[in-house]
């Protein structure tokens, strides 16, 4: 019954023409040519043409490569047995390890019943003053670092992977540098991490159609191990090489770009990939961090800006710092305020009054005089750049809260601080050295 | 069924082309075969004996050759007793219902009814044996919670109908027979509480269209004082990502003045629907004193679920809108957001490989944004009242730049612009709706010439303040200092408002009044302080004092201490 096909009709990219009958969307097909055997996914019929995707790359296939229908679509197994392994992006081992075909599972299943979702209700604590105070991290969240290439956004990954209190590490590597990819399972590793992890790595130097794979086959495991009850971390980096790698396929297409190139169904294909975070009615829950490099460090590029408009908030590291202004948490209303009743005062009167500083540094790089508040502002936003932006600092909440006030009153008089009355009265430091207006 | 089928012979993403033999509509619903299921489409374009179909579901595992079976039948939701509180997706699914059938996931080509058959409703029948009728007009009603809910002559009636048998009082299901009415061919056909319309064609069976110019108090202070919104109106909230827009209309959702919500979520995240349709059943409608939820409709169709069925969604959602207006009912539909409802058009125009318009949306979608806007509005029924549906969209522009076609062609045909300001927001100066940028076509709540001086004050301020930062503090008199400091009192005690608090999130009408009173006042009064540090000190003190203010219960005794305490501090200076 399966039917091997022989010639194929034209070679574009990475995409493959045949014709052939009894084929369905989406099938895989095995392409098997002088480069090698391959994975190809049906992504357009057209009558008896059928246009596949060629996983591990175009390259090399000749015209009368072999393609062999598999009468499925991808699927990936799932079993506990993936803990402490690694995999490529199209989920062959990358360790020494055997080859898993237990428990297959589909990939890029439909999404959850929003009826069958909670609202998320537990700060996941990182330590890092800049998240906890400021832009608290919840479970279930989907949250991506925006980082301009060369900062340190995957240590930054690594270490709240860390941190966090998680069953479940999930780590899928996209046009991962080699070292990068080395850093990581690392220091999985030392930490005692790595049996709890499972790692799906598309290296820089892998075929690009794998990239496109990385999400969907992390996700799908992720999910798989949440409905166990699991809180699952998934770590997706970098989702701007997974955009690329739409784009490229896209192209190839010849699909009528919406903007710089990229397709015009970029927002949704991001999303069906970010919304599979969630907090299970009954079950665990799956928090999702990603990477997304900024090409040209620019928030308006289409990645970042489609990216935004899907996750819940953003990390925006620049210079090493998590920056107070472009970073956001949408879901720290839900648990801020359970925390201490100071927390949302202090996030945002401390933010507030470090806008003001910005001002007062404009100011004065245009050499005018500073007034008396001015002084104040400039003395408030050095401390506060040093003892909360600082990602060296790692703090309990509750800690960095208590620094938030003595900062406050080492700077200003209570009234200036712009805090409700009432917790003025309740946490301004009583031996603070105010000075005397 | 007439058996009018046609069998796929393309698939590309959510797109098949179908060929077919008989006689097919553009719109009609077809659902593909695949084994088992049935996927729901509709036919967008017919191009000789192939016609286009958006699925409204995941395609894969369809191929060559497989059936689709065409209804006849336009895209249509179900009207009747039972809409409210419930949590439909984009085809009037509901959602809660597929869950306890489905479990976590969705599962395509799983289409459950949208309003409940077994339920029975308490039946009044108003008109008599024998009345002549029109569409719309009034048969009965049912009480569905805290409304009267009008059970009406089916809107698509042609030419009047003569009531032949009307049900006497009594508990019915939807599906039940409650009037026997005659046409004008003198056919008698029977008549129920359920009624089918076709999403995507307004609902026209009322007196006359009326200009939209009573306030639709929001209890979100700029935009009731500066920029308001009418009922019937329509306004749209344009904004970068994270500036504002969904927590804007959820408070909106909360607590404006309306008496029926729709709320269409329409290409967002599903964790913000989650947190609406699990709070609302806990939060009193203080209107009421009965559940947010009671006077609620959710439409959701988030980000991750089927594109196709997001753009059916908005119509969806504002047919059911409609629906309650002809019930004399003010209903509110706010859609978030309508860019990606624009979005999937792309998509869709995008396979359909038409000629692009700009950034690749099609060239029709200026008029299709006015058409999905002109169905809001302010109608006379034909019983003389009122009802109205107010349109309030957000956009996401691409790049947070408003000059892109889904923002301009918004502009166009809204009364009202709420633009949020990524400095704005980036400040944490909530709600970020740029008060210099923003405008308004309705008539405010406070009287005009208050406003517009107020408006002033801003601008000026704002000028003062741009000035400063070329010729700097020591460079600006004194006079222009206290201006800047005024603007910047009147927007952080006024256009600001915390969203999170349980007072200052709503500011009642008659509140906003007051407090806008004592605040006009303030910025008229000459303030006698001798440098501008001393300035700068009691616009701190004034900052705050009425930041407590707007954090105390109206009427309570710390609003009156505080308020003495404020009186105190401008005396003090005048
Ligand atoms: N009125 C407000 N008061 C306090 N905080 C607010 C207010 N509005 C917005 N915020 C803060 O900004 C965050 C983002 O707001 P919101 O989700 O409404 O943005 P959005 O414009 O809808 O973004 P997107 O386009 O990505 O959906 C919120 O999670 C909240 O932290
Ligand atoms: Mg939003």
């Amino acid at each position: 019954m399966q039917k091997v096909y022989h010639r194929v009709e034209s070679i574009a990219g990475n995409v493959i023409t045949i014709r052939a009958t009894g084929v369905t969307y989406r099938e895989l097909a095995e392409v098997e040519s002088r480069a090698g055997t391959s994975l190809a996914q049906v992504i357009r019929l057209n009558g008896d043409e059928v246009a596949l995707q060629v996983f591990a790359g175009a390259r090399g296939v000749a015209t009368d490569a072999q393609v062999r229908f598999l009468g499925h679509a991808m699927h990936v197994p799932f079993s506990d047995a993936l803990l402490g392994r690694i995999f490529t992006g199209g989920a062959n081992p990358r360790d020494k390890g055997p080859v898993l075909n237990e428990g297959l599972i589909d990939i890029g299943g439909p999404s959850v019943n929003p009826a069958k979702r909670i609202i998320p209700r537990r700060m996941v604590r990182t330590g890092i003053p800049m998240i906890d105070v400021f832009n608290t991290l919840v479970e279930s969240q989907k949250l991506p670092i925006f980082a301009r290439a060369g900062e340190p956004y995957n240590p930054l990954l690594a270490r709240i992977a860390l941190q966090a209190e998680v069953d479940i590490i999930i780590l899928g590597g996209m046009g991962l540098k080699h070292d990068d990819y080395l850093f990581f399972r690392d220091t999985l590793e030392e930490s005692g991490a790595l049996s709890r992890t499972v790692m799906f790595v598309h290296t820089a130097s892998d075929p690009v159609v794998e990239c496109l794979l990385v999400p969907d086959i992390s996700l799908a495991v992720a999910e798989q191990f949440a409905l166990q009850g699991k809180r699952v971390l998934v770590l997706l980096t970098d989702m701007t090489n997974f955009a690329d790698a739409m784009k490229e396929i896209a192209i190839t297409m010849e699909q009528i770009p919406s903007n710089r190139g990229y397709p015009g169904d970029l927002y949704s294909q991001l999303a069906a990939r970010y919304e599979k975070a969630v907090d299970f009615d009954t079950a665990g829950s799956i928090t999702i961090l990603a990477a997304t490099t900024m090409p040209g460090d620019d928030v308006t590029h289409p990645v970042p800006d489609n990216t935004g408009y899907i996750t819940e908030g953003q990390f925006y590291l620049s210079n090493g710092r998590i920056e107070p202004f472009g970073s956001l948490s949408r879901l720290k209303q839900l648990v801020n305020g359970k925390t201490r009743d100071d927390h949302r005062a202090i996030m945002s009167g401390m933010i507030q009054l470090y806008a003001q500083y910005k001002e007062t540094i404009e100011k004065q790089s245009m050499g005018f005089r500073m007034s008396e508040w001015d002084v104040k502002l400039l003395k408030y936003g050095e401390r506060f750049e040093r003892e909360m932006m600082d990602l060296s600092v790692n703090i309990p909440l509750e800690q960095a809260l208590d620094g938030g006030w003595r900062l406050l009153a080492d700077c200003f008089e209570p009234i200036e601080s712009g805090l409700p009355s009432k917790l003025i009265q309740r946490f301004w430091p009583k031996t603070a050295a105010v000075t005397a207006a | 069924m007439a058996g009018n089928t046609g069998s796929i012979v393309g698939v590309n993403g959510n797109m098949i082309t179908v060929a077919f033999e008989g006689a097919v509509s553009q719109n009609e619903v077809g659902y593909a075969r695949l084994g088992e299921l049935r996927l729901m489409s509709e036919v967008v374009r017919i191009r000789g004996r192939h016609a286009d179909l958006q699925v409204f579901e995941d395609t894969a595992g369809l191929g060559i050759g497989d059936q689709v079976e065409f209804t006849g039948e336009l895209l249509s939701v179900e009207l009747g007793p039972g809409l409210l509180a419930q949590i439909f997706d984009g085809l009037q699914n509901p959602l809660p219902q597929l869950a306890e059938q489905c479990g976590f996931f969705l599962r395509r080509g799983t289409y459950l009814k949208a309003l409940p058959r077994d339920v029975r409703w308490a039946f009044t029948p108003t008109a008599k044996v024998g009345d002549k009728l029109t569409a719309s007009e009034s048969l009965g009603h049912v009480p569905e919670g805290i409304f009267e809910h009008r059970i009406m002559v089916p809107f698509g009636w042609r030419g009047t109908a003569t009531v032949v048998e009307i049900a006497p009082p009594g508990s019915y299901t939807v599906e039940q027979c409650i009037a026997k009415l005659k046409d004008e061919q003198g056919q008698v056909r029977d008549v129920a509480m359920l009624q089918r319309w076709p999403v995507k064609v307004p609902i026209e069976a009322y007196a006359e269209r009326l200009r939209p110019t009573e306030p639709l108090t929001t209890k979100v202070r700029i935009v009731d004082t500066f920029f308001p919104v009418a009922r019937g109106g329509t306004y749209c909230i344009p904004g970068p990502f994270g500036a504002g827009k969904t927590v804007l209309q959820q408070i909106t959702s909360r607590y404006a003045e309306v008496d029926v919500v729709v709320i269409a979520a329409c290409g967002e995240r599903a964790g913000e629907v989650v947190e609406t349709l699990r709070e609302f059943p806990e939060l009193t409608d203080p209107r009421t004193g009965k559940s947010l939820m009671t006077r609620t409709v959710i439409i959701c169709n988030t980000s991750s679920m089927p594109v196709a069925a997001r753009e059916a969604s908005v119509y969806t959602a504002v047919t059911l809108a409609s629906y309650y207006r002809q019930m004399a009912l003010n209903v509110l539909l706010l859609a978030d957001s309508t860019s990606r409802w624009a979005q999937a058009l792309r998509e869709t125009s995008g396979r359909l490989e038409e000629i692009p318009g700009e950034e690749a949306f099609p060239a029709y979608l200026e008029s299709v944004i006015a058409g999905f806007y002109e169905r809001g509005g302010v109608v006379r029924l034909k019983d003389g009242k009122t009802g109205s549906v107010t349109i309030g969209g957000s956009v996401s522009p691409a790049g947070g730049n408003f000059d892109e076609p889904v923002t301009q062609a918004t502009l166009k045909v809204v009364g009202a612009f709420h633009g949020l300001s990524r400095a704005r927001s980036d400040a944490r100066r909530f709600p970020a709706i740029d008060p210099l940028e923003s405008w308004s076509k309705y008539p405010s709540l406070v009287p005009t010439d208050m406003v517009e001086s107020a408006r002033r004050v801003l601008r000026d301020g704002n000028d003062v303040g741009q000035m400063m930062k070329v010729v700097g503090e020591e460079g600006t008199s004194l006079e222009d200092f206290i201006l800047y400091l005024k603007a910047e009192y009147l927007d952080s005690v006024y256009l600001q408002q915390d969203a999170f608090h349980d007072v200052d999130c709503a500011t009642p009408a008659e509140r906003q009044r007051y407090v806008f009173g004592f605040i006009d006042r303030l910025l008229q009064k000459p303030i006698g302080v001798k440098d501008k540090a001393a300035a700068r000190r009691l616009f701190h003190q004034l900052t705050q004092a009425t930041k407590d203010w707007n954090r105390a219960g109206m009427g309570s005794t710390e609003f009156r201490e505080l308020e003495e305490k404020l009186d105190k501090l401008v005396a003090e200076v005048s």
